[in-house]
């Protein structure tokens, strides 16, 4: 039903389609043990990667020469070549990783590891394990501030963003937020860090200097009870002025003015929408979506779903080729 | 406007430093038998810890939390031995702790709920799932945390409802819990369209668990007891007392599956259950006992995690303070089963999803797609606020 909703809108893309540049998103089956390929040029997919078991966070290196991939029940993160399209390294993740990120310059990694209560901080190119920092109980949402002097984690048993102080590599404050919180994301501006609560059913906005939670962004959609509605992965423009935020079972994403904090708009994508990726430019934002095994493609300015991608079993993480 | 303020405020407020100086001690009875229960299948024996275990891993993982909001929480066991009154217990242990997870059968439920009613101790019951805890003899100390026997049945109900296996033939065992099963499987029954097509009894004469010869006997007992049935769909076994349901997969007259007490049965909580994040629940209790995790124990684990949920949220350990918030509207809990926990009002019931598995793996998680309900669908199942007999106070 919702596929006769778009056809207008793919219409009015495919008419408006400039010679876009072509980008690579790179995103994680979990349960088919795959990664699959996007080409941003024709939105399909060019390659399927065989990888360890329950492939989940992704991401690629600073440079782009590589993809690392956290395959939680192989208790390892895979280094794909993206020119080879093909495993060559593992790192030392410690068990069951799930999200990761690195600093800036892409000399370290650090990774979630729900298994036990810590997060592993590695060196990218020693291949070795520098050290762990206790965090809370089941530790998932990862993500540098932009200044790269702040790592934030959420735990997702204990309810709280863990600040981490990247230079002493220790807590130094810690901010409860509503249920299950599985995902962390700074204004490039560094000014704002959002968090999603999936069970809470809310986005905490938090001000980083204080480490105090200063709004909230709430969602309401007619005709679905709130426990459908579950924000797990968030992304918002360089500007800071519109973040985007994926809300799983209830198969939408909500378009947030960044501002103020409130839903402008709930665009329909596929099923149990997961974690989401901009094309560099910022022109498209793909969603991966869980259930239906496809990947939608969000036209960023006409905030309209124009593409429907089909991937691999259970789509999870995605990433975007920096350049 | 004005309101997002306040609110954004008070929030602001729990942001907490690394660390506190002297941490809130939190303390939290458990109030249980030793293990009675005696299944007839062997790889079933309840573990001599089982429920406890639950609570100690929550202990765990509130410290984990506690250890950033200055709070530390710690388990208070008290084991019941024959004989012991369970007032005098419930009681000694309300002199040290603010809160005592029980798990205990009903009437000692409410003998202790009784004795502490002026003691502000609140009692969370882990164990019991009579109805009437919740209903004509409710009381306003008692959070009930495991499901209600009415719960369970619907939970199943719901699901053959939705299978389309409507003809039911009722099996029920001659003791008092499972005539109760049987009750509130006969309302399920009514409640979502399913038909019970005839109801037989198995008399429970006594005589040992296990014997060397019992195969041969029960597989010519089994069909006698199913044979002649008018057609049925799936054959429902009320066996709470565990006499006779697990005898009857693949031994019944007519090959027809088997639910309730043996076969597809619903539960608040399975070893084999992994959605959701359970996974990681499941690890973190083998890797602390050593063995599988049992509803009871999830029971346990759910109750302690109420108090550390609460104590986090307030930033408080003063036992009355977080029975309000726990029996308040902002309170709900995250338990790896999809959507958050909520409290009933009316009755202090934990609303919760019912799992139904065939002891290997989950067959599928209630309530039903298509069973809808004006304030959450969880309510689907058990007595609702329009049906309670509870008054509290």
């Amino acid at each position: 039903m919702w596929r006769d909703r778009l056809l207008p809108g793919l219409a009015a893309w495919l008419a408006a389609a400039a010679p876009a540049q072509a980008y690579v998103a790179y995103v994680s089956n979990e349960k088919g043990n795959t990664v699959s390929v996007i080409d941003t040029d024709s939105w399909t997919v060019t390659d399927t990667i065989k990888v360890g078991q329950r492939p989940r966070g992704i991401e690629f290196s600073r440079d782009g020469k590589v993809v690392m991939v956290a395959v939680g029940d192989d208790d390892t993160i895979e280094v794909i070549d993206t020119t080879a399209k093909k495993i060559v390294d593992t790192l030392p993740s410690g068990p069951d990783p799930e999200l990761f990120t690195q600093d800036a310059a892409g000399k370290i990694l650090y990774v979630a590891n729900e298994n036990d209560n810590t997060v592993t901080v590695i060196d990218l190119e020693k291949r070795v394990r520098l050290g762990d920092i206790q965090v809370g109980v089941e530790p998932e949402g990862m993500t540098v501030s932009p200044d790269g002097k702040i790592l934030i984690n959420t735990s997702e048993t204990t309810n709280m963003a863990h600040f981490i102080d990247t230079a002493a590599r220790q807590v130094v404050a810690n901010v409860l937020v509503d249920a299950r919180p599985r995902f962390a994301k700074f204004k490039s501006d560094g000014s704002e860090l959002w968090v999603s609560s999936e069970i809470g059913g809310t986005v905490s906005i938090i001000d980083p200097a204080r480490h105090a939670v200063t709004g909230k962004i709430e969602f309401a959609i007619p005709g679905l009870r709130r426990e459908a509605i579950q924000p797990v992965g968030i992304d918002i423009t360089k500007d800071g002025k519109t973040g985007f935020v994926a809300l799983g079972p209830a198969n939408r994403i909500a378009i947030i003015d960044a501002t103020l904090h409130t839903v402008t708009k709930y665009l329909l994508v596929g099923q149990r929408v997961w974690h989401m990726a901009f094309t560099p430019d910022e022109k498209y934002l793909l969603t991966t979506n869980g259930v239906s095994n496809d990947v939608s493609v969000i036209d960023v300015a006409a905030q309209k779903v124009v593409k429907t991608i089909q991937v691999g079993e259970l789509p999870w993480g995605i990433a975007m080729s920096p350049r | 406007m004005v309101r997002w303020l306040v609110r954004a405020i008070a929030l602001g407020l729990l942001a907490t430093p690394a660390r506190a100086a002297e941490p809130i001690e939190i303390g939290i009875g458990y109030l249980h038998h030793a293990a009675i229960r005696s299944p007839l299948s062997l790889v079933e024996q309840p573990a001599e810890n089982d429920g406890i275990a639950g609570a100690r891993l929550a202990i765990e993982d509130n410290n984990t939390t506690g250890k950033f909001l200055g709070q530390h929480f710690s388990l208070d066991e008290m084991r019941l031995k024959d004989g012991d009154d369970v007032t005098e217990a419930a009681a000694a242990l309300a002199k040290r702790d603010g809160f005592i997870i029980a798990d205990l059968p009903a009437a000692e439920m409410l003998a202790a709920a009784d004795a502490l009613r002026d003691h502000g101790t609140m009692l969370l019951n882990a164990g019991a799932i009579d109805d009437r805890l919740r209903e004509e003899d409710c009381r306003a100390n008692v959070i009930h945390v495991a499901p209600t026997r009415s719960m369970l049945a619907d939970g199943l109900a719901q699901y053959l409802v939705w299978k389309q296996w409507k003809r039911w033939l009722l099996v029920t065992g001659s003791h008092a819990k499972d005539r109760l099963y049987a009750d509130a499987l006969r309302r399920a029954a009514t409640r979502f369209g399913a038909k019970i097509v005839q109801e037989r009894t198995f008399e429970d004469t006594g005589g040992a668990r296990r014997t060397d010869s019992g195969v041969t006997l029960i597989q010519r007992q089994m069909p006698v007891l199913t044979q002649q049935a008018p057609a049925y769909d799936v054959l429902i076994a009320a066996d709470e007392s565990e006499v006779f349901a697990s005898y009857l997969p693949y031994r019944t007259w007519d090959p027809r599956p088997i639910a309730g007490s043996a076969g597809l049965v619903p539960t608040s909580w399975d070893a084999a259950h992994d959605q959701w994040g359970a996974v990681q629940l499941q690890n973190r209790f083998i890797k602390l006992n050593a063995r599988h995790m049992t509803a009871l124990d999830m029971q346990a684990w759910t109750a302690a995690r109420m108090i550390g949920e609460a104590a986090s949220r307030t930033n408080s350990g003063d036992a009355r303070r977080l029975f309000d918030f726990i029996k308040g509207p902002d309170f709900l809990l995250a338990a790896f089963k999809g959507q958050p926990l909520t409290l009933r009002d009316w009755n202090l019931q934990l609303r919760q999803p019912i799992l139904l598995a065939d002891g290997r793996m989950i067959v599928s998680i209630s309530p039903q797609e298509g069973f809808l309900h004006q304030v959450s669908e969880l309510d689907t199942l058990g007595v609702d606020r329009p049906e309670t007999k509870c008054r509290l106070h």
